[in-house]
């Protein structure tokens, strides 16, 4: 059995660029099970989702679009299995965050709600100067 | 403003469809059309959360579609409406053209059928039946125009040539 304690989901290499940078970055891209909706029906990403959960201690869902194909599946799945958690819109900081912390098997609520708030803050702009 | 686009899409509302197409044609309701979803408050729940605020999302059964259809053309932003297969599509296609003749469906959009047994690849998104193939072809010989593209910036490629396996090219 895999040790991964998440999933990545979503569209095209946005999972596999996900956790190949996060492996590059701290070494536990095992950590993370990525997964693409590419070329699949609503059914298969679902049927995908829930063959990596039997495989895995898998504890939070990180989708990239709300309104995508693996959210849909997700929350689908969440309807069975309540006890995970689902962070839709997800980006590299807030992935990262929960590696870092959910690795140690704590409290996951709040390890979910750091990595959310990480992933917010990394969100920034500068420049546009006239 | 007519409905812009009428897609047969058997993931629904999902990426491609809010953001691909729903950004560049400035969309401002989709209309899912399907019978399972139309019954079940939980599913249109899953449908409606991802979706932006400033687009609506609407749910009908094929007749309840048909009734609206009228309503839907008239409606001054543009709209999507989807259904998640082609008999579906097709009975769409006719209660319409029953109800609101002057706005019958004159193009569909195959968007993604994807693979599952019994269905035969016909482009990267296509994977058809025979049955399908059948009524697909029973569609333009009403007169519907029916191309495959899955994103705005994809070729529309016309059913003869999906149908012909060209579109694997």
């Amino acid at each position: 059995m895999s040790n991964a304690i998440a999933v990545v989901a979503g569209h095209g290499d946005f999972a596999a660029g996900i956790v190949s940078a996060i492996d590059q970055i701290t070494g536990r891209g095992e950590l993370l099970l990525p997964m693409s909706n590419r070329g699949l029906g609503a059914a298969d990403i679902e049927a995908m989702l829930r063959d990596a959960l039997a495989a895995a201690p898998v504890r939070v869902i990180f989708t990239d679009l709300p309104a995508g194909s693996c959210t849909i599946a997700a929350r689908r799945v969440l309807r069975e299995r309540p006890d995970l958690r689902l962070v839709m819109g997800a980006n590299l900081p807030a992935v990262i965050d929960f590696v870092l912390a959910g690795e140690a098997a704590g409290d996951d609520a709040q390890a979910v709600a750091h990595a959310v708030e990480r992933g917010r803050l990394a969100l920034q702009e500068v420049g546009g100067a006239r | 403003m007519p409905v812009e686009l009428y897609r047969i899409d058997d993931r629904l509302i999902h990426g491609q469809v809010v953001v691909g197409w729903g950004r560049p044609l400035d969309i401002g309701f989709i209309v899912l059309v399907d019978d399972e979803v139309a019954a079940s408050e939980w599913e249109q729940e899953l449908y409606r959360m991802g979706v932006p605020p400033e687009m609506e999302v609407s749910f009908h059964d094929v007749a309840g579609a048909a009734e609206a259809h009228a309503r839907y053309r008239a409606d001054g932003r543009r709209g999507i409406l989807l259904t998640g297969d082609v008999d579906t599509m097709r009975r769409l296609v006719r209660a319409v053209a029953a109800a609101d003749p002057a706005g019958a469906i004159r193009q569909v959009n195959v968007g993604g059928i994807h693979h599952r047994p019994g269905r035969t690849q016909r482009m990267r998104f296509v994977f058809l039946t025979p049955d399908e193939e059948r009524e697909l072809r029973a569609l333009a010989g009403d007169g519907v125009q029916v191309s495959a593209q899955d994103v705005p910036s994809g070729r529309p490629v016309p059913l003869d040539d999906v149908l012909a396996g060209r579109g694997l090219d």
